[in-house]
């Protein structure tokens, strides 16, 4: 299946949020994401399905003023 | 002790972290600045580079609490799902709320920040709401439920200092016990000791820190013109006056003519 995450397509196998990031290397990362533009809280990537096309932001703490 | 919501700080210096020349730069600023509140933002993050995760344990490791922003949002839904992220990742109820209206100036729509500060309001957050001078704005944050005011000096990095004094005098003067902090456009610690003169209660520096040729040193100097700055409008400053008056008493003077 063939998402967009972060602006670039990815293909992937899993089909839910949670198993997308462990299979992209986010496993142990602090990170927030959104599906499609609404936020998914950690609890709920598991539950978050995927489909062709959705897009995923995955987001870090960064520098900010 | 400025009180920020529930919470008291003694640094009445802000600190945002971005900009820097290096990561030792940016702590060594921090350091210098003695500041308690450091400002941070949500950026993708590459699996690869994980370049989110090694600035966020440099934060960490500093015994500074730190502020989210929603910098670079333009709308209230991008501001409030960036702020729902941001409670996540930081676990902090703090959000420092902007909502970009005007890119050239990156001016506030502060008919969006309205909204989206009332949103956020209702949803236990603490807002912190980058904003203009105008009073009526202030009026309906305040009403939206926010404890905290941030207008701006001039327009997020163009150091040109307080650009609106007299609007800036009348938002202090009509919310007398408004903690207000001015964000956004201070260049020189002059410009920072002048804002606390005037009665606001902090100043949020970035830009002229980290773009200074030394940050550190500079954080140290805007530490210092702060800590005057607050001195002085606790010792209450003169009146100015159009005229002279001498300061040597003329009762007594010599006849030498």
């Amino acid at each position: 299946m063939r998402i967009l995450v972060n602006g670039d397509w990815r293909e992937t196998a899993g089909s839910d949020l949670a198993s997308v990031l462990r299979e992209l290397g986010y496993a142990d990362a602090v990170v927030a994401t959104a599906l499609n533009g609404e936020f998914v809280a950690v609890a709920a990537r598991a539950r978050a399905h995927l489909t062709e096309g959705d897009r995923v932001e995955v987001l870090a703490p960064m520098q900010g003023g | 002790m400025l009180r920020l919501y529930d919470t008291e700080i003694r640094s009445r210096l802000l600190l945002g972290t971005s900009r820097y020349p290096s990561p030792a730069l940016l702590t060594q600023a921090i350091q210098a600045a003695r500041c308690e509140v450091v400002t941070v933002s949500l950026r993708r993050e590459s699996s690869g580079e994980r370049a989110g995760q090694g600035f966020w344990s440099i934060i960490r490791s500093l015994p500074v609490r730190v502020l989210p922003n929603t910098a670079g949002c333009h709308s209230v839904k991008e501001a409030v799902t960036t702020a729902h992220m941001a409670r996540e990742v930081f676990n902090t109820s703090w959000i420092k709320l902007e909502v970009i209206g005007e890119d050239d100036t990156l001016q506030p729509d502060v008919f969006g920040l309205v909204e989206a500060a009332r949103i956020l309001i209702g949803e236990g957050f603490q807002v912190f709401p980058y904003m203009t001078e105008d009073l009526v704005v202030a009026e309906r944050l305040l009403a939206a439920g926010c404890r905290v005011l941030m207008p701006w000096g001039a327009p997020i990095g163009s150091g040109r200092g307080l650009n609106n004094l007299f609007g800036l005098a009348a938002l202090r003067a009509h919310f007398p016990d408004v903690p207000l902090v001015i964000d956004a456009g201070i260049g020189v610690p002059s410009h920072a000791a002048q804002a606390l003169e005037m009665g606001f209660d902090a100043v949020l520096i970035n830009t002229a820190v980290a773009e200074a040729r030394h940050p550190a040193q500079m954080a140290g100097a805007f530490a210092q013109a702060v800590e005057a700055g607050w001195t002085a409008r606790q010792a209450g400053p003169m009146t100015p006056r159009d005229m002279a008056t001498p300061s040597t008493p003329v009762i007594g003077q010599a006849f030498l003519r």
